[in-house]
């Protein structure tokens, strides 16, 4: 298991949120999520200019074993998408926390992000998960 | 209580992933499981098949006993190491178990059943025999050893004495030998597999096991897990008892009319249910599908017909093709022109495809 970043945000549900510097939002699933999964195959993302309220299924990420929701940690719109996933869906596999980017909100309701849990919260819970 | 192979710690210490398998701790992959995939069809992968139930048959009335329980005909079998696969069949004609039938002698034939359905196997067959007056004897002394992929033979023939090599390599397919006295014990040494590659299938002494594994590993043999095998297996058409077919499902009804012989005068287990199938017309059949649009086609997902409705059996994303294959059970008719198929309410076109859907390493 790679380091989790520290300037990370967790869901228990094992997608990450990161602040940038312009105040947008950055989504993706944890290591542990893909190691759970095995090699993804197939990514489907939300377009850009879509609407996301935070709770609600937003994506689907596919392994050789099951297809996985992912939710959305913040409401808000889609400003990007990482299109390079269509094709090589395995670099979540590979760099969950870099590469592996998901897609990009402009939160509406920054405030959300608090609700989450930090790294070390997130460590904890996979700790906790019993191993 | 979780059973475990004689290889339960090689696996763990090679970085496998574990998971309950029909009440096995097995491996499901050491890492990737496309990798591992790749590596049976590009080179050799090993697989820890020990977990697959080894009955011995012996007696002078093996023969007819395997006449009346399977549905193909053992008078197939006529040199000794010929092996046969088939299936079991209950008086409806459905589906008790598949299984691979090895003839050694007159007076003693193997079977490999599958581990998940060992209990009510072993009931069946016993119960089957109990006229036939022979003895049937499980061998969980015995683990399994699958090695399989192109180079799968001379990378197994490489570790065994030049007599027993040169015995081994003349093996045809569907074949098998004992080579007593190995470095590794007795083997029983088949050229049969589950993954469409050529290969053998080592039926080796759990007291050597540890040490064939590790001399294949090290001549080269990477381990692949269950993950592989499934999607192996899938690619090369072979059906997964439990889930392509079970005891509410004829062969017919599963793709495997193959498998039935209606050889004149034998009275086997479930021939009549599959005469009168054959007469009045079989109400479903098996199909493979491949899906060109993106996605995965899994177990459970419903599949319009314009004969109506039917479901996915196996699915899974084939590494080979890079596209999602699978069987589905459907009614019967005709499918040429694809079907529908339900994925997360949306319904998505997909083709009709004959399987194997991949044969020598290549999509076909």
């Amino acid at each position: 298991m790679s380091e989790i970043p520290g300037d990370l945000k967790f869901l228990k549900s094992h997608e990450w949120a990161r602040v940038e510097g312009d105040g947008k939002v950055t989504i993706g699933i944890s290591d542990h999520a893909q190691g759970l999964l095995g090699d993804l195959v197939y990514v489907e993302l939300p377009a850009v200019g879509d609407s996301i309220e935070a709770g609600n299924a937003c994506a689907v990420v596919e392994s050789v074993k099951a297809a996985s929701d992912v939710y959305a940690p913040v409401s808000g719109t889609v400003t990007a998408v990482n299109a390079a996933l269509a094709d090589k869906p395995e670099t979540i596999n590979e760099d969950a926390y870099g590469e592996g980017w998901l897609f990009v909100v402009e939160a509406s309701e920054p405030d959300q992000l608090n609700d989450m849990l930090g790294p070390d919260d997130y460590a904890e819970l996979l700790e906790d998960d019993g191993h | 209580m979780t059973s475990k192979t004689i290889l339960n710690d090689t696996h763990r210490a090679l970085g496998a992933k574990m998971v309950d398998f029909g009440g096995w701790d097995m491996p499901i992959h050491y890492g990737s499981q496309i990798e591992e995939h790749h590596q049976v069809r590009r080179d050799a992968g090993m697989f820890d098949v020990s977990h697959m139930t080894v009955v011995d048959l012996r007696g002078g009335q093996v023969r007819p006993f395997l006449r009346r329980l399977v549905a193909n005909s053992v008078d197939k079998l006529l040199k000794p190491g010929k092996a046969l696969y088939t299936c079991m069949l209950n008086a409806q004609g459905g589906v008790i178990d598949d299984l691979i039938v090895y003839y050694l002698a007159e007076d003693w034939f193997r079977l490999v059943v599958n581990a998940a359905t060992r209990d009510k196997d072993l009931a069946w067959i016993v119960a089957q025999a109990e006229p036939f007056g022979i003895g049937v004897a499980e061998r969980p002394e015995l683990s399994m050893i699958a090695v399989q992929g192109p180079t799968a033979r001379e990378r197994v023939l490489g570790l065994l004495g030049d007599a027993d090599a040169a015995r081994t390599g003349k093996l045809v397919k569907f074949s098998a030998a004992e080579l007593p006295g190995t470095a590794f014990g007795d083997l029983f040494v088949a050229r049969t597999g589950y993954t469409g590659e050529d290969g053998f299938e080592i039926v080796v002494p759990e007291a050597h096991a540890v040490a064939l594994w590790n001399a294949l590993l090290e001549a080269g043999v990477k381990p692949a897990g269950l993950g592989a095998r499934d999607t192996l297996r899938l690619e090369a058409g072979m059906n997964l008892y439990g889930q392509d077919m079970d005891e509410s499902v004829t062969p017919y009804e599963a793709a495997l009319g193959w498998t039935v012989a209606l050889d004149e005068g034998r009275a086997f287990n479930g021939r009549d249910a599959l005469e009168r199938q054959q007469r009045d017309g079989v109400p479903r059949q098996m199909i493979g599908l491949v899906m060109d649009e993106k996605g995965v086609l899994r177990h459970g997902q419903k599949v319009l017909t314009a004969q109506g409705e039917g479901e996915i059996l196996s699915g899974t994303f084939s590494p080979t093709i890079g596209k999602a294959i699978a069987f589905a059970r459907v009614p019967a008719g005709d499918v040429s022109g694809g079907v529908r198929v339900d994925i997360r309410g949306r319904e998505v076109p997909v083709r009709v495809a004959r399987f194997p859907f991949v044969r020598d390493g290549a999509a076909l």
